[in-house]
């Protein structure tokens, strides 16, 4: 396992874990732009704009993109959230080159009008299909209700509205401030050839002209507060709750996970116990979640109408619970084993590698290996939980809740 | 250049034990893993009649205890051994995976071993049990996409092969402790149960721990089951949403079928990839709908092609044409391109998973249950790489898509398309229903 890395001259970098004994290879872009880099007139362009790059190049029709990624074999996707963009592959290793071109190719869209036009109405049918799944929206609305104004409040999806009044120009004028060099990371792990990836990415990316770019850091300001949504055709009654937590450049931030991990894993933890295992809900857990510059503590509880005021007054007792008295070092423990295990585990494909090395370059510029993720959980310890509680109680929360439930008491 | 990648040459062993249950492993030296999938006979489909969701409880239920742990031991236990567990109940068998760091797989197997045949079915704690798989039905009439696809596969399989794995909250208020005891200790029995492992360990000891862990488990022997028709009703769900859901579903050929490799890669050419031509035909050209797929469920005895399209109410009429006519199309066959591009998507797909061992214990379990023998990716990587679009033409030209199940959920009905000839649809003079 090695690390290695490069910068083009425009500011491009490649970062890889080579791995020789691995039978694929993961590689990605990633680029510098999501949610939080937008404005309310073009909300939704981040993720709209990851649509249309497979859309075609000079080079290539959309039909073209779509069949060589499949003559690769590659397995093959990109997504958007508040603050990345990434296209991502896994092929073998005979197909690193084609793949390169191909992924790089695209990174320089056509973005035709009518393109434009046929995508917008899968756009529109995705924000529809989130409409009617649970949360309903609501994971949207809480981030609005508790961060304010704040870039990382914005919707990754956008509106019908602000994605059905989207024109090409903006997306092309975002497009030009964003895509550039410097806000592009490309990411490799497994069997890369490094050499030739550094070549094959000069070749594609190389000519690419650096424009400047930045992206606003102001300091999150929270204000908890509680909503009530009234949706008289869900069967349970969803509930939500946001609170600060420590951000992607915080140290504390295993001791966040290990932390979300006792408190609130799907099994084993403090909620399941509590709420999962007797059957009092369908779901209860909190998860940990970090950004450039902030963190979210973030929990899911979903139940029946009639028992979730009850619910949420015992999660709340939890949290109480938990801030007071802390966590015991036989929770600790069981929590480092089940997370060091996931870690192992999860290393073991190259594609979950690549987000990985991506991320960790992306928020950072580190590169962290297994060993130092493992060694970073291993360290953590009650006072590191106990500090991180009482420095982000879970009890400064603001929750939404939706469902048939007109009122709340 | 460099030479193309080989799927690797490796060998799965077997070993019966005298109860019936039969051990498959495919040791793998440089994992740092082992994966472990138990499957045990009891899958939705010996659920009795009036207790629908009898063997989702039982599943809940054995976790609750088991040998000399109670409750709380067993699922700690598991968690610091790093173990990352999964159960499901399928229409043959309840399904229980866990992967492991390699060092932690006898420990592991030792509480599995437990839980199938010590469990403690706890009766204070059943009226969790029925609780927790309450909530879940309650769950899933939340998930339109998911409660679609649970009413189309109800309509395309004879009883009891289509039921929801997860029953009815009837059945489920129906079962008691004894019930949940008795279905237990009839269905969770040694003969019929396969136990894959894969992963780095070493297989001389791993007979000898499984013989030492399974060896006394007595079976008491179970009934067999009869098809019997179902009562289809209305092909429509009346649901408020934004969207529409359409499913759409035709026979197909199980994998131990000498078909089945021809009726799958079909069904790939029909969905998988972005070239595929579903995505291509009603998404990216029309911009009909986010999520349009298809795919072959297999069970041991049938198969189903099961296809699925989300979309707004106003688009859905065109997009459920559109959808069907590309079934039927498919008996004008493919062509050698959609074949060669989904080979190499096959190819690819058998050598990463050589790098997962809980997909390789999942797949070698699976295949001792369909075949009673493990095929080697080797052995599927020559089979796929010897396909011809002829082959599959061949195949389709006299087996055509045909018999087809609907269902569709959504805030209106839908006009079902003309040309179908189903014993089981309505006639399509009754249009909407």
């Amino acid at each position: 396992m090695e690390f290695r890395k490069h910068t083009l001259e425009n500011g491009l970098e490649i970062v890889a874990e080579c791995n020789d004994a691995a039978h694929s290879l993961g590689v990605g872009f990633f680029v510098r732009t999501g949610a939080r880099d937008e404005t309310d007139e073009v909300a939704g362009v981040s993720h709209f704009l990851e649509h249309m790059l497979f859309k075609g190049t000079l080079r290539r029709s959309a039909d073209d993109v779509n069949r060589e990624f499949d003559e690769l074999g590659a397995h093959y996707n990109a997504f958007t959230s508040e603050e990345n963009t990434v296209y991502y592959a896994a092929v073998l290793p005979e197909y690193q080159a084609a793949c390169v071109d191909l992924l790089a190719d695209i990174m320089r869209p056509s973005l035709r009008d009518e393109d434009f036009e046929m995508e917008k109405k899968v756009i529109l049918e995705e924000i529809q299909m989130y409409g009617d799944q649970p949360p309903y929206g609501m994971d949207d609305k809480i981030k609005e209700l508790h961060f304010g104004k704040h870039p990382l409040a914005r919707s990754v999806l956008g509106t019908c509205d602000t994605v059905g009044a989207l024109k090409v120009d903006q997306m092309r004028s975002y497009f030009q401030s964003r895509y550039s060099p410097g806000n592009v990371v490309v990411a490799a792990a497994g069997r890369v050839d490094f050499d030739a990836l550094v070549e094959q990415v000069s070749e594609g990316c190389g000519t690419w002209s650096a424009l400047p770019t930045s992206r606003e850091l102001p300091r999150p300001e929270s204000a908890p507060s509680f909503r009530l949504v009234h949706r008289e055709s869900t069967t349970q009654q969803y509930l939500l709750q946001l609170a600060d937590a420590p951000a992607a450049e915080d140290a504390d931030r295993y001791a966040a996970k290990l932390l979300a991990t006792m408190f609130g894993d799907d099994s084993g933890s403090r909620l399941y116990w509590e709420l999962v295992d007797p059957g009092l809900v369908e779901a209860a857990s909190l998860g940990h979640y970090d950004y450039s510059g902030a963190g979210m503590f973030f929990s899911w509880i979903s139940s029946s109408p009639e028992s979730a005021k009850d619910i949420f007054q015992r999660v709340v007792e939890l949290q109480q619970q938990a801030e007071e008295n802390g966590f015991t070092q036989e929770e600790l423990s069981q929590a480092q084993s089940k997370v060091k295990s996931r870690v192992v585990l999860g290393s073991e494909r190259p594609r979950n590698r690549l987000f990985n090395v991506g991320g960790n370059w992306m928020q950072r510029q580190e590169y962290r290996s297994v060993a130092d993720d493992v060694t970073a959980v291993e360290a953590v310890t009650l006072d590191d939980v106990y500090r991180v509680l009482s420095q982000y109680p879970l009890t400064r929360s603001t929750t939404v809740t939706i469902g048939p439930l007109e009122q709340w008491g | 250049m460099i030479s193309p990648s080989k799927v690797q040459s490796r060998t799965a062993r077997s070993h019966r034990l005298e109860n019936g249950l039969v051990l498959v492993g495919e040791p793998t030296e440089g994992m740092q893993s082992a994966a472990l999938t138990l499957l045990v006979p009891c899958g939705y489909s010996v659920d009795p009649a009036g207790r629908l969701g009898m063997s989702s409880l039982v599943c809940d239920m054995v976790l609750r205890g088991a040998g000399s742990r109670d409750s709380r031991a067993l699922v700690n236990d598991l968690e610091n051994l790093g173990v990352e567990r999964a159960e499901s109940v399928g229409s043959s068998q309840t399904s229980f995976s866990a992967a492991t760091i390699a060092s932690n797989l006898h420990e592991a197997l030792s509480i599995y071993a437990d839980i199938v045949q010590r469990a403690h079915i706890p009766e204070n704690q059943i009226e969790s049990g029925r609780q927790v798989c309450l909530q879940e039905l309650s769950g899933v009439e939340d998930e339109p996409a998911q409660r679609l696809m649970i009413e189309l596969r109800r309509r395309a399989y004879p009883e009891p092969w289509g039921r929801p794995s997860q029953g009815t909250s009837e059945g489920i208020l129906s079962c008691d402790g004894s019930d949940v005891r008795n279905h237990y200790s009839q269905h969770y029995r040694p003969d019929g149960c396969i136990l894959g492992i894969a992963g780095l360990f070493d297989w001389d000891s791993l007979v000898e721990q499984v013989e030492a862990l399974f060896g006394d488990w007595k079976s008491e022997g179970a009934g067999s089951i009869s098809d019997s028709p179902i009562d289809v009703g209305s092909s429509h769900i009346e649901y408020q949403s934004n969207q529409s859901h359409i499913g759409i579903a035709f026979p197909s050929v199980p994998y131990r079928h000498p078909d089945y490799l021809r009726a799958w890669t079909a069904v790939g050419i029909l969905s998988g990839g972005m070239s595929s031509r579903l995505f291509t035909e009603v998404r990216e050209k029309r911009g009909l709908c986010y999520t349009v797929s298809a795919s072959l469920q297999t069970q041991r005895e049938r198969a189903r092609v099961l296809c699925y399209a989300g979309t707004t109410a106003e688009r859905a009429q065109e997009t459920l044409d559109v959808t069907f006519a590309e079934l039927v199309r498919l008996e004008k066959g493919v062509s050698q391109a959609e074949l060669d591009r989904l080979k190499a998507r096959i190819k690819s797909g058998l050598i990463m998973q050589q790098e997962s061992t809980s997909a390789r214990s999942g797949s070698i379990a699976r295949d001792w249950f369909h075949l009673e023998r493990v095929r080697t990716l080797e052995e599927v990587g020559a089979k796929v790489d010897s396909l011809t679009s002829t082959d599959i033409n061949e195949y389709l030209e006299e087996n055509p898509p045909a018999d087809f199940t609907f269902a569709t959920l959504g805030p209106t009905p839908l006009r079902m398309p003309t040309s179908i000839s189903s014993n089981k649809e309505e006639s399509p003079a009754d249009g909407i229903s």
